[in-house]
């Protein structure tokens, strides 16, 4: 009881940490990306100092992109904050295709502000969006990632992505051993703070639809066991805590049921639908083999999964209500941890690519596999809400690094780490308010 | 590997003090492993007497020590659960350790090394942590005194990335809970 309890302290919920803040090192984009100007934000402002640059946030997102090549400040002839100011001429002829420019206006003494810009096609010489939101400081950067987004739709037709956030686990070692973190931040890795964080091992985090809680896999007590934490409150409940495997959680599209892999104490690792409000688990396999991580179609209709039911892993596919489960993948002797992307087109995976554990995205209709990783040792690929981009980790020097990159192979991210071991990152939904 | 041998009968030889009307199953026969190890003539000296002097004893001092002494953790081939043969003494030494004592009880943890799917390692980890369980509970342990978790890459006994650190995670340890 008393050993309980002590390590129900061990336990912290909360804790702000920095776990990689120069964020991006290295960008590979598309081969001619498009021109643009984000002129420096004028601020309108009652208290001295801006709260933030807003136009480096943005300039930042479009940079990492890799489909924009942002223009230096002292190449711009001119830096009007207003539309009215915008001179045509100067932008088009230093071959700019599209000028942002904006101001951040404080309201008397209090802290709310306005935050507007403007987007304009300077060959067409025509404004494509005009907007303005309010902010607070706390708010100031969601807006500025906000109105990245605006502008990367309206020029690529792809949704942004700026706007989410990412989480991922840690492995820090320590005099007294190794410290496991569950951490969320921006997907620019801003705003991290630690969720939970123990001496025993954390993984698996699975995003609900919603965005509000997360599921994960916590070795506390030296068994495994499943919780939920709602983001906001840090409050979490167990929902699995059966003998032998609790694992690899993931919320259905609902947000009501969460595939899980359960293995008794015999060790027979299955797939099984939980309902999370009632507790209630129905099995979905039955199989001898290894049945583990479970993805949901995004329809909710299918369950696909890595089964070494054939010898090796390879993912396989089963009807919710049930069935007989047919395989998927057949190229090379290793495919596991299956994502669909959420569009439900393509399925992303661990591949071993000639000896290398490799991400390889599969077309669900033409069935071909390309592999878009070039480590030793990727894992966990997760794609962002969008469909265009995947997240996943990598080693690099001996420790686990995030790494992104587009779904059709051209557009890469690598990205700093600030501490110890990082792995398995998971891509948040859009956010919904 | 020859340090597990002698323990392990080193270990027995103690257990027969405790309970000599018990038969214990040798693992090996007997005069080869006595004869030939310099630990031979303590153990051979106590067994051959039959009647000891006695003394107190401890059941949870004992198992710290049979963990201790047996060694508790074993290794697997690269994608196998198969105990090696090298390593059945030490398994079988556990298990008398645990048959005899019923209140004891084990965890046994299951390991894989850092290539491929983390989950899908939890789950070769399980495979692993399972073959031993079946092999003491063959031996005659009860289910109740195993517990299985499987730790898959999560927790690695070497780091770094060759195959000899790989080679060193793909493991099992048996862990006195009791």
């Amino acid at each position: 009881m008393l050993k309980n309890f002590t390590r129900l302290l061990i336990i912290l919920i909360f804790v702000t940490t920095t776990a990689f803040a120069e964020l991006v090192i290295d960008v590979q984009g598309v081969s001619q990306p498009t021109p643009i100007a984000i002129v420096p934000f004028g601020f309108e402002v009652i208290s001295p100092g801006a709260p933030l640059d807003i136009s480096a946030v943005i300039k930042g997102d479009l940079l990492r992109s890799g489909r924009f090549a942002p223009m230096a400040e002292n190449d711009m002839l001119q830096k009007p904050t207003d539309g009215a100011d915008v001179d045509f001429a100067d932008w088009s002829v230093l071959g700019v295709e599209a000028v942002v420019v904006g101001k951040l206006i404080q309201q008397r003494g209090s802290d709310a502000y306005t935050l507007q810009f403007q987007l304009f096609d300077t060959f067409r010489r025509k404004q494509l969006i005009g907007f303005r939101m309010p902010a607070t400081r706390a708010t100031m950067r969601a807006a500025a990632h906000r109105a990245a987004d605006m502008i990367y739709e309206k020029l690529t037709g792809i949704k942004g992505v700026f706007g989410t956030k990412v989480a991922y686990v840690t492995a820090e070692q320590q005099p007294d051993g190794r410290l496991y973190s569950l951490i969320v931040s921006d997907q620019d890795g801003e705003n991290d703070y630690t969720i939970v964080e123990s001496k025993d091992p954390i993984m698996s985090p699975a995003w609900s639809p919603d965005s509000r809680q997360l599921a994960y896999v916590s070795f506390e007590g030296s068994k495994s066991s499943i919780f939920v934490q709602t983001l906001r409150s840090g409050n979490r409940f167990q929902v699995s805590n059966k003998p032998g495997i609790n694992g690899a959680p993931a919320f259905s599209p609902d947000g009501r049921k969460l595939l899980i892999t359960l293995g008794g104490i015999n060790g027979n690792p299955d797939i099984y639908v939980l309902d999370i409000a009632s507790r209630q688990t129905k099995r979905l396999t039955t199989h001898r083999a290894i049945d583990t991580e479970g993805a949901w179609s995004p329809d909710g209709r299918y369950i696909y999964f890595t089964s070494d039911r054939s010898g090796g892993p390879q993912v396989y596919r089963v009807s919710v209500s049930g069935g007989s489960p047919e395989r998927v993948t057949f190229e090379g002797s290793y495919n596991a941890r299956p994502r669909l992307s959420p569009d439900g087109t393509r399925l992303a995976m661990v591949h071993n690519d000639r000896g290398n554990f490799r991400i390889a995205i599969m077309n669900l209709e033409r069935k071909d596999l390309l592999v878009l990783s070039s480590g030793q040792q990727d894992e966990s690929p997760s794609f962002a809400p969008n469909s265009d981009i995947l997240i996943y980790a990598t080693r690099r020097g001996g420790d686990g690094v995030l790494e992104t990159v587009s779904a059709d192979g051209l557009i890469r991210q690598k990205m700093a780490s600030g501490r110890g071991d990082i792995r398995e990152p998971v891509w948040s939904p859009f956010e919904r308010f | 590997m020859s340090y597990y041998k002698m323990s392990a009968i080193a270990v027995l030889s103690v257990l027969l003090v405790g309970c000599s009307s018990t038969p214990v199953p040798d693992p090996e026969p007997t005069d080869t492993t006595y004869g030939g190890s310099n630990d031979g003539a303590y153990t051979s000296g106590i067994g051959g007497d039959g009647m000891g002097d006695g003394e107190y004893f401890d059941e949870a001092a004992e198992a710290d020590e049979a963990d201790e002494m047996l060694g508790s953790v074993i290794y697997f081939d690269f994608d196998s659960s198969a105990v090696r043969a090298e390593d059945q003494d030490l398994l079988s030494g556990h298990a008398i350790q645990l048959s005899q004592n019923s209140l004891h009880n084990v965890r046994l943890e299951g390991h894989a090394d850092e290539r491929g799917s983390r989950e899908y390692n939890i789950g070769l980890g399980e495979r692993r942590a399972q073959a031993v369980r079946q092999i003491l509970m063959i031996q005659g342990v009860n289910a109740s005194q195993i517990q299985t978790v499987s730790f898959g890459e999560e927790r690695p006994g070497s780091m770094g990335g060759s195959d000899s650190d790989y080679a060193q995670n793909r493991r099992a340890e048996i862990k006195y809970t009791n």
